[in-house]
């Protein structure tokens, strides 16, 4: 069974018709892209698939449950985490707190216990800063732990975007743009971090992003939305070579 | 020695600011609206800690119990059917509901209790006697400086170290993105105004501990005065919220003092004024410069 189905999912803005009759199927552990012009609508997609915006019509599964009319941080606690296209970071806490924010489903201690430091608090304190520092190091941020967010260079801040989300313990992660703003060597590096994450924790990731480069390079399969519909699918090679998705992209 | 007594009894009154501050400043600073009824809630506070001893025997300490338990639950009922309906609607009618909710409780408490003033008996009794007895400092000042302190103390490590408190400064940054990490933001927003107003259920006892005259109307002027000690220190920051409570009090005591008792309002407004015109963020506020 697919990890993620989407079956013939609209989405209506009043007279206008941002995402039509869309489906997609992703394997558990797939490594997907999500490709179009600039407001072809793929963002919205992830607002749709996060519960941030409600679908007019079609159908949103993980793992065979239903997604539709779900909350966000219910949505999030089911397994699906996302990064944002502009950084969307909590700039006031430091590093390590941003990522801790990400474990808040996992954490059982109650209130009282926390306030008072009574009972497990402090163990399962030490294992969450333990399960936090795991994360960053994949991302190289470990030593910045106690650094506010906003005080991050650019890249860094990305990175740590894509931590917090992993920190939710996804089965899904999306990822918008991770690539936007950086040089072809930052670039580099992110893919290799990205495909690290995939075998690591075993997530299944989609992806937009506009860099041809890094969509090739680790990708497995493409989406091409184009105007809100589906344009083309396919491996990268066969979308690419794809007559309509050049005409797309530049024009006729 | 005197102006060490005026000093104190500064510093009393303004814990009890700072105490008020401390729910306005959190739920500003999560849930991004003034809550103007908060003042009210203060009130209500009292007059359940009031009744508990008066009518039911009950001994001060239980009073107060009740009466954080009572605020807490109407602190987040208010929230539940006066704001919540409305978080996506224009701050003006946050605002205006805020103001509605405050009359409501004034006149329901008319209703119930008359518009008569209760007075109030102390919470602690007794005083202690310093340098040969020209310094008295009464219990409920005592009482009122570290119940202050505490609450202070025990907030800071609440927010700083805690998976809730670590949760409401996701939200106060940016709701969408914490929603959408995992956090449910509608039971933040209610543990906050829950806080709070356990908070101005403190507050109140405190307050009619020290100034015994109780009525529907007692709240809305430390409300008012509390608000403006949470803009002073810089609205949003919890220490902002101590010191400008804490100083707000101290100069409403010395401009009665030395000064005049019918300007001391006059007074302490007008430094709210002066100190906004040279610093917008208030004294801990930190500028936000809007990305264009």
């Amino acid at each position: 069974m697919a990890m993620l189905e989407v079956t013939k999912l609209g989405i209506s803005f009043g007279g206008l018709r941002a995402v039509d009759d869309l489906s997609m199927e992703i394997e558990k552990g797939g490594l997907v892209g999500l490709i179009g012009p600039n407001g072809a609508g793929k963002t919205t997609v992830f607002n749709m698939l996060t519960g941030v915006y409600r679908p007019t019509d079609g159908g949103i599964r993980l793992g065979g449950e239903n997604l539709i009319g779900k909350k966000p941080h219910e949505i999030c606690k089911m397994g699906v985490a996302r990064t944002f296209q502009n950084i969307r970071l909590f700039g006031k806490l430091s590093v390590l707190d941003n990522v801790k924010v990400g474990l808040h489903n996992e954490v059982t201690y109650s209130l009282v216990e926390s306030v008072l430091h009574l009972g497990s608090y402090g163990k399962k304190e030490r294992a969450m800063d333990e399960k936090v520092l795991d994360i960053l190091k994949v991302f190289g941020l470990e030593g910045k732990a106690d650094v506010l967010a906003s005080n991050l260079p650019y890249g860094q801040q990305r990175k740590l975007e894509i931590a917090r989300a992993l920190a939710t313990d996804p089965k899904l992660l999306l990822l918008d743009e991770p690539a936007a703003g950086m040089n072809p060597n930052e670039t580099g590096e992110l893919m290799e971090t990205i495909k690290l994450v995939r075998e690591k924790y075993g997530v299944t990731i989609l992806l937009i992003e506009h860099d041809m480069k890094l969509v090739t390079g680790i990708c497995e399969y493409l989406y091409v939305l184009n105007f809100g519909k589906l344009l083309a699918e396919g491996t990268p090679k066969e979308v690419l070579n794809n007559p309509e998705v050049i005409t797309a992209y530049l024009g006729e | 020695m005197t102006f060490l007594s005026y000093l104190i009894s500064g510093i009393s009154l303004g814990s009890v600011y700072a105490i008020i501050a401390l729910g306005y400043t959190m739920v500003y600073g999560i849930a991004k609206m003034l809550n103007f009824a908060h003042g009210d809630v203060i009130m209500v506070g009292a007059y359940i800690s009031f009744c508990a001893t008066s009518y039911l025997g009950l001994s001060p300490l239980v009073s107060v119990v009740l009466a954080i338990l009572v605020c807490t639950v109407l602190g987040i009922v208010i929230e539940r059917l006066a704001y919540k309906p409305l978080r996506q609607a224009p701050a003006l009618a946050v605002l205006i509901t805020a103001i509605g909710v405050s009359y409501f409780l004034q006149n329901a408490a008319l209703l119930i209790w008359k518009s008569d003033p209760k007075t109030f008996s102390a919470v602690a009794g007794g005083s202690i006697k310093l340098f040969g007895g020209e310094l008295t400092i009464s219990a409920v000042t005592i009482v009122t400086v570290v119940s202050c302190i505490v609450i202070m103390v025990g907030l800071t490590l609440f927010t700083g170290h805690t998976k809730m408190g670590t949760a409401m400064r996701a939200v106060s940054e940016d709701k969408g993105a914490a929603q959408l990490m995992g956090i449910n933001v509608n039971t933040t927003i209610s543990v906050t105004f829950a806080i709070g107003s356990g908070l101005a259920a403190i507050a109140g006892v405190l307050l009619c501990s020290a100034y015994p005259t109780l009525m529907p109307t007692t709240g809305s002027m430390p409300g008012i005065k509390a608000f403006t000690a949470a803009v002073f220190g810089g609205i949003g920051s919890i220490p902002g919220a101590m010191l400008g409570g804490i100083l707000l009090g101290v100069i409403e005591i010395f401009s009665k003092a030395y000064i005049s008792t019918q300007l001391s309002d006059a007074i302490v407004f007008a430094v709210l004024i002066v100190v906004l015109l040279v610093k917008p963020d208030g004294l801990l506020g930190k500028h936000v410069s809007e990305k264009v």
